[in-house]
């Protein structure tokens, strides 16, 4: 309980709050470095996602090879990167981060188009719809929410992860957790972690609401007549129309 | 009770994991539990830090106890010194190799003795009751400023009192800690009016460390004295005229219940034995091509110098 009161002691104290290695700097580059990894891997995954979701071809490798990514420990990754490159910047995280970000980011976007109901795929393809527009006009919108979880999730393992990067000579919020380490300054770390903690928990509220909001609002408004109808219709799933039984 | 076959084999998988999870816990919790087997009266049970040098040293401190008759148990990698510390007070090790500068400032922060006999003296004060050094040995593997060969020629720079000629900007690559510690960054200035920048690299002068320094990103490099890449890409250590530094000789810490005059005898006769050099040779047998094994290379040492 004394670790946390003095935790909280050291992230008050207004001596943390300034310079090139205060709070505020290393929250913004924290923040700056996750956006940029998150970037990066939705720019690589989301293509090969929508693809595999829209052709349902190579799943089994995509699923193969994403699981295989997940395995790959980062903190070895970015030592590997740097010793490889002998670059000791930013870039080697990056791309090791982006490597850990590309798994969730992808299932979620085959899953997400996999999830979609065959019924109005159909119904669009019958009145004359060309596949990018199936695509862009229904396959997209109804599997947002599930595309942007597969991001939520991997936002929530970058901002976690980009920690370890401080082994490097780099800033964000590891640098409090390896600074502190080194000189056995409780208080740091503990403090450190506690501002990655809530970022997480920040970010992760941010993308609940975006994937709420990102609901189309045909499905929306077919929940609300749901709810409001009560138990009743529920009970009954016979779509309109249905020969009687 | 299953309503099917199936179910029944989710069961199964769920408790066989379950056991596993137990019994890596109960495992765990003895390596640091102060009355595991190990621990019993006549057993000396060495533990080493998580990096090659330190399991070297506890191999070599735990054969030649062996060799003379005293039941040795090996807890080898347990990590940093606050880590290990507490392992030897709470009894799950007896006997760690350290060194002296380092072990100094961890229970005396504010102790400014450099040269060897100082801190040697102070650790005798400092060490907590229950707890001893026996001799020193005259190895070190201390701290050291390195710079490349070119640097070294552009601003013929020997000594960290040449530094003050360099007119570009010096940054050092070294551990996070360098930035406030007395022979780091302010030492710098204060016994030697050198101003420079830190940037962190958390591999203590290991490969990450040595590349920094090689590709130019820093011009100064904090790198163990025993470390062979000093030699292989042929740095240069500056000298320490002004004694910035602290001595890191080689110790053998011990809990004094453990300490009998046979093991007090032979670890004091390893420590007159061992030198420097025999440290940067057996930790390039540990870290070069070959990548010998602590155990075999503690061995092969053991039989160039028999302690008996």
């Amino acid at each position: 309980m004394t670790d946390i009161l003095a935790a909280f002691g050291w992230i008050g104290d207004p001596t943390n709050w300034s310079g090139p290695s205060g709070i505020p700097a290393r929250l913004g580059e924290h923040i700056v470095y996750s956006l940029l990894t998150l970037l990066l891997a939705a720019i690589i995954a989301l293509p090969i996602g929508f693809a595999i979701g829209h052709s349902g071809r190579f799943r089994g490798l995509a699923v193969g090879v994403s699981g295989a990514l997940r395995a790959l420990p980062t903190l070895g990754l970015v030592i590997y990167l740097a010793l490889l490159t002998t670059n000791l910047t930013i870039v080697p995280p990056l791309i090791a981060l982006t490597i850990l970000a590309i798994p969730p980011i992808l299932a979620g976007a085959y899953s997400g188009l996999e999830s979609v109901d065959r019924a109005p795929i159909d119904a669009a393809r019958a009145i004359g719809m060309t596949g990018w527009q199936v695509f862009t006009k229904v396959e997209l919108p109804l599997s947002l929410p599930l595309v942007i979880g597969g991001i939520r999730s991997g936002g929530l393992q970058v901002i976690a992860t980009w920690t370890v990067a401080a082994i490097l000579p780099v800033g964000g919020l590891g640098r409090f957790l390896f600074d502190g380490i080194a000189v056995q300054n409780y208080p740091e770390i503990l403090g450190g972690s506690i501002i990655v903690v809530a970022l997480a928990l920040v970010a992760d509220g941010l993308f609940a609401i975006v994937q709420r909001l990102v609901v189309p609002r045909g499905v929306t408004a077919g929940r609300v007549r749901d709810s409001a109808e009560g138990g009743r219709s529920a009970a009954r799933p016979v779509p309109e129309g249905a020969p009687p039984t | 009770m299953f309503a099917s076959k199936k179910s029944r084999l989710a069961a199964g998988v769920l408790a066989a994991g379950a056991l596993l999870a137990l019994s890596a816990c109960s495992s765990g919790g003895g390596a640091f539990s102060s009355d595991s087997a190990s621990s019993s009266s006549d057993t000396v049970t060495v533990g080493s830090a998580a990096f090659g040098e330190s399991e070297i040293l506890m191999q070599i401190y735990g054969q030649a106890l062996e060799a003379n008759g005293v039941k040795v148990a090996y807890k080898p990698s347990i990590g940093q010194r606050d880590v290990y510390l507490k392992a030897l007070q709470d009894g799950s090790i007896d006997l760690i190799p350290e060194y002296s500068g380092n072990l100094l400032q961890f229970y005396d922060k504010n102790s400014t003795a450099t040269s060897s006999d100082d801190v040697y003296a102070g650790l005798n004060d400092a060490l907590p009751k229950g707890f001893e050094v026996l001799d020193q040995s005259e190895a070190q593997d201390a701290d050291s400023y390195n710079v490349t060969k070119e640097f070294s020629e552009k601003w013929d720079v020997k000594s960290l009192d040449d530094l003050k000629k360099v007119t570009d900007p010096l940054t050092v690559g070294a551990n996070p800690e360098f930035q406030t510690r007395p022979y780091g960054i302010p030492g710098l200035k204060s016994a030697y009016g050198v101003t420079a920048t830190l940037k962190p690299i958390s591999d203590s002068g290991g490969p990450l460390t040595v590349a920094a320094l090689k590709n130019g990103d820093v011009q100064l490099a904090d790198i163990y004295t025993t470390t062979p890449a000093i030699k292989d890409n042929g740095f240069v250590t500056l000298k320490d005229p002004k004694n910035l530094i602290a001595a890191q000789n080689i110790v053998p810490l011990i809990n004094s219940k453990k300490a009998s005059d046979k093991v007090k005898d032979v670890l004091n006769k390893v420590s007159k034995e061992l030198t420097t050099e025999d440290l940067i040779d057996m930790n390039g047998e540990n870290q070069g091509s070959s990548k010998t094994q602590p155990d075999a290379v503690a061995k092969k040492w053991l039989q160039d110098h028999p302690i008996k």
